[in-house]
């Protein structure tokens, strides 16, 4: 549990800290540390030098603005969890927030960093699939924005090149008739996933799922976007069956032999469990986790359609 | 019962609190790693990767180069001395080093000594050693079979890996019971292997002055004078004799048996400042600690109940294998291996019974240890309570209709047990009776019905354990051949305040405060005004240490028992002041007065003064006692635990919604700590019941070497424990009391699993191992086709 010999490196300010990345040798940047700690103490990551980015400014605000939740890379779990537009707008980062670990390691934890380590067992990653985020990345050359879909490549691997600092991580604003849920089981309190599934979707204003996005946590070796999922679910209308759409749709259903609300959500859940690739561990078998992530699934879509009805056209 | 004494004096009955808390709140507790000397090393270990294998090469040379790097110890330099091996509490042998096999993963192989916890851990890192691994014996079941490898080669005259073969009671009738009974059950159920972990680590400051030749180690120990002696009878050799040595224990940060055992880091420790006659010391890491220091459990039981058709108990025979690992490392009483195991008959009236347990060597880390646990105990409550709900299924009975209706009856105490035990006083029913009408039995049943008819999984378990606590008295009792008595020394100042000192050592039990209530009780002092001392072997009178639930019934009684020495002394200064008899005194808590005038009176301070000042001729001065107490018996606890549970049929997830707990531990001291200790003691039966589990690939690779894995509940997991108790005194013990500390750790695991197993037995399901993962349940809803 002793760390071996490191040089340790605050920069203070982003260009120092890109400059320090482009001098040094076997670098790794730390903002929080409360993944590189632990690897640093079990001498399974052995860095020459640690770049602590905690002391650069400007990189701790998290913002809405211009279509976007801007999450800088200082922002830790805790300033997230007591953010009220995340409260009011995002509630599905607020479940994710509170499930990661336990609040002292969440006081120094941040959500830039939980996704640039690339840990598939992470709670942030399935959660910026769901809604679609984009990886605002600062290297010597400038920023480069990669697409969420772009960004995870496996096991502690992503599109971050040497030298590269995630600063920001921007998720569009969601739309007036949307919701989302996280779901995570865990073995007990601050336990990494058994599985976890984040489900974000949006509706139009008759209701129709125009756009399903759906995240699944260490389920794999990187964080797994559930495609065929999200393709059952997209142009579907859910809920609502009285009145006389209710009427027509019970009639439209009995014809068609179209597939009820629970039907299709069973379907979307069945894929979403098709697209994991578990192994068996100490958290259960591939059987059961597989079934974990279609029983999350079926769940978390239930929650967002449920916060995606109860939200006000005003969006708030 | 209403206390006796005031509250300004504070004896049994009051809800003193914690005297030793502030310090602890106030984050000012002296703990082990808060020592430090001048000059100070500090040790680290290297430790074998490996389950199994010869060493083939050790390299020191890289670790010698670092900087602060003073020395590399390995089993050869060791040797030279005899220190390489050491004595287990049971008699077994246990490397302290190896000379040339390991045994186990985490097994100690070098010790790294040098100027700064850094620098020694780089040392570890730069030792280099070659094995040549072997395949290991990780099954106890496969280590007993004709063709598997001998892994005690060093011990002469090994020649399988049986350790011993314990029985108890009378074989022949109990079959016959068997052959001719209406109803016999049967389940087989695995106790699994698990781990203390304590918050605090072990660990030790050995500090060797090689002017004096005497060496005092401040140590992680529950025993602290058992180890002194231990260190003198393996050490005397080298010149370290008993009255050269001092153990320390300071405040110790939770023990629950994992801190009896001599560890091989702190005789490395001991070695180290003894050759380099420095201070050294060693703190185990959690990993270190998780992955090396002894566990508990880990017994395989095949257990049957014979009954009559009506569900009348008539026999049990429960045989088990004991996995030991490398080495025979628990540390019961010497006449006792498999514990106290012979309690297996419980709560319940039974013609015979018969236990027999076969040890085995694996290649595991040795124990095992009697987590907070009076030795064994804990499988065995298990084993009958897990049984005896299968027997209620059988015979369609309500688990607690069938549990009232085999009870031994109040008037049946003192109770002869067929396994030998005279068990002191009882009255199960009450506890049963107040336990059901706190849960409210009756109508948690007719809950569970409906939930059946729409889907729903809801169970209610019922666990009435007898625990056997307190070892013990000296005709049986002993660790390598030291009677297991207990002691107190109590000392009153002339200005009426005083000290007590005692053989035991508190990990959070709190001593402090109910051995300075029970002073209270019987000399009428304030509680406030007893200082009381543990722990060390120069100051405090010899013991046999805590564990096992014994302090209250063996030191907690040499207490009683001096302070009504000192108080009969009192009397006669009493007399002598108001200048009439002794017969002519009157005593209530605090003060002699004189029949029929108690106007004419004295305190227990005015006497201590007089002891100082003014004596009657040809008294001895002072105010002092001393008694070492030997106990006439056991003592046995009981309590009737009620669980509910609801689980989740899509997860697998089980639940806790309500657990009421109604313990019976005799007259008692500090209701506060009582109920304490029933808290932590639930929080500790949980754990295993639900989540705990040290689990080995056949590899030997330990999988739950970490609080990643291995998986203590939270406050979270935790739920809103509801704690009753009824009193039956003991008649034994000379406050009536009985042990506590270990009654919850041993009555919870079965009442949740019962609880479980209830709520899918329309399912068929009859056993469920523990812990009870979700994915165990799981697998058991979806096989029957139930799972969401």
């Amino acid at each position: 549990m002793i760390p071996p010999p490191f040089d340790y490196h605050a920069p203070g300010s982003l260009e120092e800290a890109l400059t320090l990345l482009g001098r040094l040798d076997d670098a790794k940047v730390m903002s929080g540390g409360q993944s590189l700690l632990p690897m640093l103490k079990l001498r399974l990551a052995t860095p020459a030098n640690i770049v602590d980015i905690g002391r650069v400014p400007g990189l701790d605000s998290i913002s809405e603005e211009g279509g976007y939740l801007r999450i800088g890379a200082l922002v830790t779990e805790t300033a997230l969890e007591e953010n009220a537009t995340v409260a009011a707008r995002y509630p599905i980062l607020l479940d994710t927030a509170k499930v990661i670990a336990d609040p002292l390691v969440r006081n120094r934890a941040t959500i830039c960093g939980n996704v640039a380590h690339g840990d598939p067992a992470n709670d942030h990653p399935a959660t910026m699939i769901a809604l679609r985020a984009t990886m605002v990345a600062t290297g010597p050359d400038g920023e480069r924005s990669i697409g969420v879909d772009d960004f995870f490549h496996g096991l502690f691997m992503t599109a971050l090149q040497p030298g590269e600092i995630l600063t920001e991580i921007r998720i569009p604003s969601p739309g007036q008739h949307s919701g989302g849920a996280y779901l995570k089981l865990e073995r007990k309190v601050g336990d990494y996933a058994v599985a976890g599934a984040a489900v974000h979707l949006t509706l139009d204003e008759e209701g129709t799922v125009t756009q399903a996005g759906i995240g699944l946590t260490n389920l794999g070796m990187a964080p797994i976007r559930a495609s065929a999922a999200e393709e059952v679910l997209t142009g579907q209308h859910f809920g609502d069956h009285s009145g006389l759409r209710g009427a027509f749709r019970r009639v439209r259903e009995a014809i068609a032999r179209t597939p009820s609300d629970d039907e299709l959500i069973a379907a979307a859940s069945q894929a979403a469990a098709d697209a994991t690739d578990p192994v068996a561990d100490r958290r259960g078998s591939v059987d059961y986790k597989r079934n974990m992530a279609r029983v999350l699934t079926t769940r978390a879509i239930h929650k967002a359609l449920e916060r995606a009805a109860a939200r006000t056209p005003a969006g708030g | 019962m209403a206390p006796r004494t005031s509250a300004k004096i504070c004896g049994m009955g009051h809800s003193m609190k914690r005297k030793e808390d502030p310090r602890f709140l106030q984050g000012k507790g002296n703990y082990i790693d808060d020592f430090t000397r001048p000059g100070m090393l500090w040790l680290d270990i290297v430790r074998s990767p490996i389950a199994y294998g010869k060493i083939v090469n050790i390299d020191t040379s890289k670790a010698l180069e670092i900087d602060g790097v003073l020395a590399v110890l390995t089993g050869k330099d060791l040797e030279a001395y005899n220190l390489h091996w050491m004595p287990t509490l049971m008699s077994d042998t246990q490397m302290v080093l190896p000379t040339d096999t390991v045994m186990y993963q985490a097994q100690e192989v070098a010790g790294v000594i040098a100027t700064s916890r850094y620098a020694a851990a780089d040392g570890v890192a730069a030792v280099e050693v070659e094995y040549e691994a072997m395949t290991p014996v990780m099954d106890p079941f496969k280590a007993l079979e004709d063709d598997a490898p001998v892994l005690r080669t060093d011990k002469e005259g090994q020649e399988d890996n049986l350790i011993w073969h314990w029985e108890a009671g009378d074989k022949e009738a109990t079959d016959k019971i068997f052959d001719e009974a209406d109803v016999v059950v049967r389940e087989k159920m695995h106790v699994p292997r698990i781990h203390v972990a304590s918050i605090e680590t072990c660990g030790c400051l050995a500090d060797f002055n090689p002017v004096e030749g005497h060496l005092t180690v401040y140590m992680t120990t529950q025993a602290p004078h058992a180890i002194r002696t231990v260190l003198a009878l393996v050490a005397g050799h080298v010149g370290l004799s008993e009255e050269k040595i001092r153990v320390v224990s300071p405040d110790i940060g939770g023990g629950f048996g994992g801190k009896v055992p001599v560890y091989p880091g702190y005789v490395i420790a001991i070695a180290a400042s003894v050759v380099l006659g420095k201070p050294v010391k060693w703190i185990e890491d959690r990993m270190e600690n998780l992955q090396a220091d002894s566990f508990a459990r880990d017994y395989h039981m095949d257990a049957e109940v014979a009954a009559d058709a009506s569900g009348k108990i008539r026999a049990l025979r429960i045989k088990t294998l004991a996995d030991h690992g490398y080495a025979d490392a628990q540390a019961a009483p010497s006449k006792f291996p498999a514990g106290l195991f012979s309690i297996c008959t419980g709560s319940y009236d039974m013609e015979n019974a018969y236990a027999e347990v076969d040890a085995v060597y694996t290649n595991k880390p040795p124990g095992g240890v009697a987590y907070r646990c009076s030795f064994r105990v804990t499988e065995a409550v298990h084993c009958l309570e897990r049984i005896v709900d299968t027997l209620a299924h059988k015979v369609g009975k309500d688990p607690a209709q069938l549990r009232e209706e085999n009870f031994i009856p109040k008037e049946a105490f003192p109770y002869h047990s067929p396994l030998g035990w005279e068990y002191d006083s009882g009255d199960y029913q009450a506890a049963m009776d107040k336990a059901k009408e706190m849960i409210g039995y009756d109508d948690l049943r007719r809950e569970q019905a409906e939930k059946r008819e729409r889907g729903e999984l809801m169970g209610i378990g019922v666990c009435s354990f007898t625990e056997v606590l307190g070892a013990g008295p000296s005709k049986d009792f002993d660790i390598l051949g030291i009677k297991m008595f207990d002691s107190a020394e109590v000392r009153v100042h002339p200005t009426g305040k005083a000290i007590a000192r005692f053989g035991t050592k508190s990990q959070g039990q709190g001593h402090e405060t109910t051995y300075a209530q029970i002073i209270a009780e019987e000399l009428g002092l304030p509680a406030a005004h007893v200082q009381v001392e543990e722990g060390d072997t120069d100051t405090a009178p010899y013991g046999l240490g805590t564990y096992a639930s014994r302090s209250t019934p063996t030191a907690g009684a040499a207490g009683v028992m001096a302070a009504r020495q000192i108080r009969e002394k009192a009397a006669k200064i009493a007399a002598h002041l108001l200048e009439v008899g002794e017969e002519d005194l009157e005593w209530e808590p605090g003060t002699f007065s004189v029949k029929g005038a108690p106007d004419k009176s004295v305190s227990i301070q005015d006497c201590a003064f007089a002891a100082y000042t003014n004596l009657p001729e040809g008294m001895e001065p002072g105010m002092e006692a001393t008694n070492y107490y030997d106990p006439p018996n056991l003592t046995f606890p009981f309590g009737t635990y009620i669980c509910v549970v609801d689980i989740d049929r899509g997860t697998g997830e089980v639940s806790v919604r309500r657990f009421v707990a109604v313990d019976d531990c005799g007259n008692i001291i500090n209701p506060m700590i009582v109920q304490g200790q029933i808290h932590g003691g639930l929080t500790q039966g949980l754990g295993p019941a639900l989540y705990e589990e040290m689990t080995y690939d056949e590899d030997g690779n330990n999988l739950a070497g970490s609080f990643m894995d291995y998986l203590v509940p939270t406050a979270v997991e935790t739920p809103a424990w509801e704690t009753g108790h009824t009193v039956t005194p003991s008649p034994h013990h000379p406050l009536g009391a009985k042990g506590v500390g270990e009654s919850a750790t041993v009555g919870a695991p079965p009442a949740i699993a019962n609880a479980v197993v209830d709520a899918l037995a329309h399912l068929g399901v009859t056993h469920m191992e523990i812990p009870i993962r979700p994915d165990r349940v799981w697998g058991v809803l979806n096989a029957r086709g139930v799972a969401k």
